[in-house]
């Protein structure tokens, strides 16, 4: 077990794409990792240079306190779980696994003993003789985990392990990958680009775009405080709504409505420097049905009245959808999200909303309903930077 | 190369059968019917032609083998049953003539596989100018193996050739057996590295780069990446290489023809046919000599394709990705 430091590494690949640029993370003994972002964002690059199979162009990397830049993958003692699983198909479970064993020349008794041992955490043990092409996506999955699991490394790689697997699958191995990481307490660094896993699994949550690191913290610090539009927009399901709106004289003008700004966010965009338009960020639980509001809950945020578009009733709480006249908020982070959702390619006209409000709400759909939300909850950011400039934290 | 063509066909054969065997108690339909007849159909013309061309000449060299049929004397033509093979089997210069192919097939089947995977993995490892390396290296491919083996000889000849200077004054190494059958070797090498390589490289391409990754994180150096994990996953791919080479090195001819027409006992059991077939005229005792070869030739085909059903080429192809 030991440490990552990731000290201004970049990798800039021999044709000359820069894949990674100035990546500073430093990941603590045991702690449980994730790399997060859109697809082609560095997410492998960084986890494969960490592995040693990519080259650092730039930068220091150490593993332990020693510098490991030059060290081959197999002088790391760290373990990597594939994608694609990456299982030997002329070998058998059991030879799989033993695989690494083998090659660190460990005596037959302590390699069966430790590939039984995992076989056993993995439930796999009745597979053990079979080969991987007569297994199941999950049954490889786990052997993949088992390979990982069996030599006790410093440290676990996962790049995307999970995203082969259909999704009452995953919901159940993303559960069992992080008690088996808490059992352990292995250092692990887990590539998704699944905000969901990435909000769920990890101690902290590295946000990347564009091979930059947007921000780094834990799921809930992130999910509260981002530190840009980028990372706003990303962490979250479903995502916060964004509109365009103005700051004139201390109140917020939208097409949602004209909110008098709360203290505390006044006193944030003076040492922000504001610009005067901004772009306005409200996630989906801070609205409300108003007609389930008293008068004092009211007073302390804005509403709008809007007519229901889509209504869908989770039974806790429901989802209800508006579309808004206007014009959308433009920025390029913006793009680049609707962009990796494939969302960029929907035609819409106007400004999507997606709130969730209590199930005791008696809106109905195709009827117009008033909504309210929370003054103080609202996020502004300055569209050319991406820039959030109600960040509290830090 | 006809034979090599249709070994490959008779292979991919061997696998479809077994491929449809399970199928075939299968109750079909009258729309699989129909499909099915349309599909013997379809391939008929194909196959009569092929029966024809291969199938004929077969049967009537069997025939041929049987009979004391020397074309020096037409009038003591009869049939003789088996006592052509008898004659051949009882020959020492056949057995010499089969002891060299065997030679020749080994140990130029061993170094192309050796030397045909350096070639693969330098192919399939350049990144810059790839095209400009797969072509130069199969230049030795395209060429005529007659016209190669003609610089060869010259390139051998004593006094004016530029590799025989090397050797020094007065060697005629063409003409002394142990150095000549290198000399074929090292011919049949050249020309046929670069088949090899394609062949292996193809097998190479089924490697999944994540599988080398895998490894190299599990501690496995190149040598044992190379060894452990590239080998036997394109264990199929080397399996046809090899089948392809030794049957196409145990009909050696051209470069033996050119560079020794066989003396010294350097012939080969092609060359033994042909002098009785060609030159010697006798029919009987050629055509003998190349049913032994068929047969042969079949016996190492056999033999590579049950290797192939323990290789499974099939089995484990769903674990790969
Ligand atoms: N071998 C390579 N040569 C050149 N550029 C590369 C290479 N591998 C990746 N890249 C580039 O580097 C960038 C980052 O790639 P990377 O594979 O790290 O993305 P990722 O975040 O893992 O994406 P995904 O979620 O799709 O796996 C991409 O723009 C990609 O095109
Ligand atoms: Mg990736």
């Amino acid at each position: 077990m030991a440490e990552i430091v990731l000290d201004k590494v970049t990798k800039r690949y021999p044709d000359g794409a820069l894949a990674v640029s100035d990546v500073d993370i430093e990941i603590a003994d045991g702690e449980f990792i994730i790399l997060v972002g859109p697809s082609g964002c560095g997410k492998s690059t960084t986890l494969n240079m960490i592995a040693g199979l990519e080259d650092i162009t730039s930068g220091e990397l150490r593993i332990g306190g020693n510098r490991v830049n030059e060290r081959a993958p197999k002088d790391r003692d760290i373990a990597m779980v594939f994608q694609s699983y990456a299982l030997y198909p002329h070998m058998t479970v059991r030879e799989n696994m033993a695989f690494p064993l083998r090659l660190a020349k460990v005596d037959n008794a302590t390699v069966e003993r430790k590939v039984n041992d995992a076989a056993e955490i993995l439930d796999l043990t009745q597979h053990l003789d079979r080969r991987p092409a007569n297994l199941s996506g999950g049954q490889r999955q786990r052997v993949a985990m088992g390979r990982a699991i069996v030599r006790s490394p410093k440290a676990f790689l996962m790049d995307e392990p999970l995203s082969n697997l259909d999704a009452k699958l995953r919901v159940q191995m993303r559960t069992s990958v992080s008690r088996l990481q808490k059992q352990l307490g292995t250092t692990m660094v887990y590539v998704t680009h699944d905000q969901v896993e990435a909000m769920t699994l990890g101690d902290r949550v590295v946000v990347m775009r564009g091979g930059v690191v947007q921000q780094i913290g834990a799921p809930q610090y992130l999910y509260d405080h981002p530190s840009n539009l980028f990372v706003a927009g990303f962490i979250g399901s479903p995502s916060m709504n964004f509109l365009p709106a103005t700051l004139e004289d201390g109140t917020l003008r939208s097409s949602l409505a004209e909110l008098p700004l709360t203290d505390r966010i006044r006193k944030l965009l003076e040492s922000a420097d504001a610009p005067r338009e901004v772009i306005m960020g409200v996630r989906p639980e801070h609205f409300e049905d108003a007609a389930l509001l008293d008068d004092a809950s009211r007073a302390r945020g804005a509403t709008f009245t809007g007519q229901v578009d889509v209504l869908e009733s989770m039974g806790s709480d429901k989802y209800a959808y508006f579309t808004l006249s206007g014009e959308q908020a433009t920025s390029a982070e913006l793009a680049e999200l609707a962009a990796d959702v494939g969302s960029a390619d929907v035609p819409t006209s106007g400004i999507q909303l997606v709130t969730r409000i209590s199930a005791a709400s008696p809106a109905r759909l195709g009827q117009s309903a008033e909504i309210w939300f929370d003054a103080d909850k609202v996020q502004l950011f300055d569209p050319s930077s991406g820039r959030n400039l109600t960040f509290a934290g830090e | 190369m006809s034979m090599q063509s249709d070994m490959s066909q008779s292979v991919i054969g061997a696998d479809a059968v077994k491929r449809s065997g399970g199928r075939g108690k299968v109750v079909l339909s009258e729309g699989k019917k129909a499909e099915r007849k349309l599909g013997l159909m379809l391939i008929a013309p194909a196959a009569i032609v092929m029966v024809a061309v291969t199938g004929w000449p077969i049967i009537y060299s069997v025939w041929l083998s049987l009979q004391r049929f020397d074309l020096r004397f037409p009038e003591k033509q009869a049939f003789v049953g088996l006592e052509n093979y008898g004659t051949v089997l009882s020959n020492g210069y056949w057995w010499t003539a089969f002891g060299v192919t065997s030679l020749i097939t080994v140990v130029s089947v061993v170094f192309e596989l050796v030397l045909g995977m350096g070639l693969a993995l330098i192919m399939h490892r350049t990144l810059v100018g790839r095209g400009l390396v797969r072509t130069v290296a199969l230049i030795p491919y395209g060429i005529v193996t007659v016209v190669a083996a003609f610089s060869w000889r010259y390139a051998w000849t004593d006094g004016t050739g530029y590799l025989a200077s090397l050797f020094g004054q007065d060697q005629a190494l063409l003409t002394q057996r142990v150095p000549a059958l290198a000399i074929i070797i090292l011919a049949e090498v050249w020309k046929t590295v670069p088949f090899m390589a394609l062949l292996l490289m193809a097998g190479l391409a089924l490697v999944p780069e994540d599988l080398l990754k895998a490894a190299a994180m599990d501690g496995a150096n190149g040598w044992q990446r190379f060894t452990k994990v590239m080998i036997p996953v394109m264990k199929p791919a080397i399996l046809v290489a090899l089948l392809f080479r030794t049957l196409d090195a145990f009909r050696i001819f051209d470069n033996i023809f050119i560079l020794t027409s066989g003396a010294q006992n350097t012939s080969s059991v092609s060359m033994q046919t042909y002098n009785n077939l060609i030159k010697g005229l006798n029919l009987g005792i050629g055509a003998t000599m190349a049913v032994l070869i068929f047969i042969t030739v079949a016996i190492i085909a056999f033999v590579f394709v049950k290797l192939f059903g323990t290789a499974a080429p099939g089995s484990d192809q769903e674990g790969r990705r």
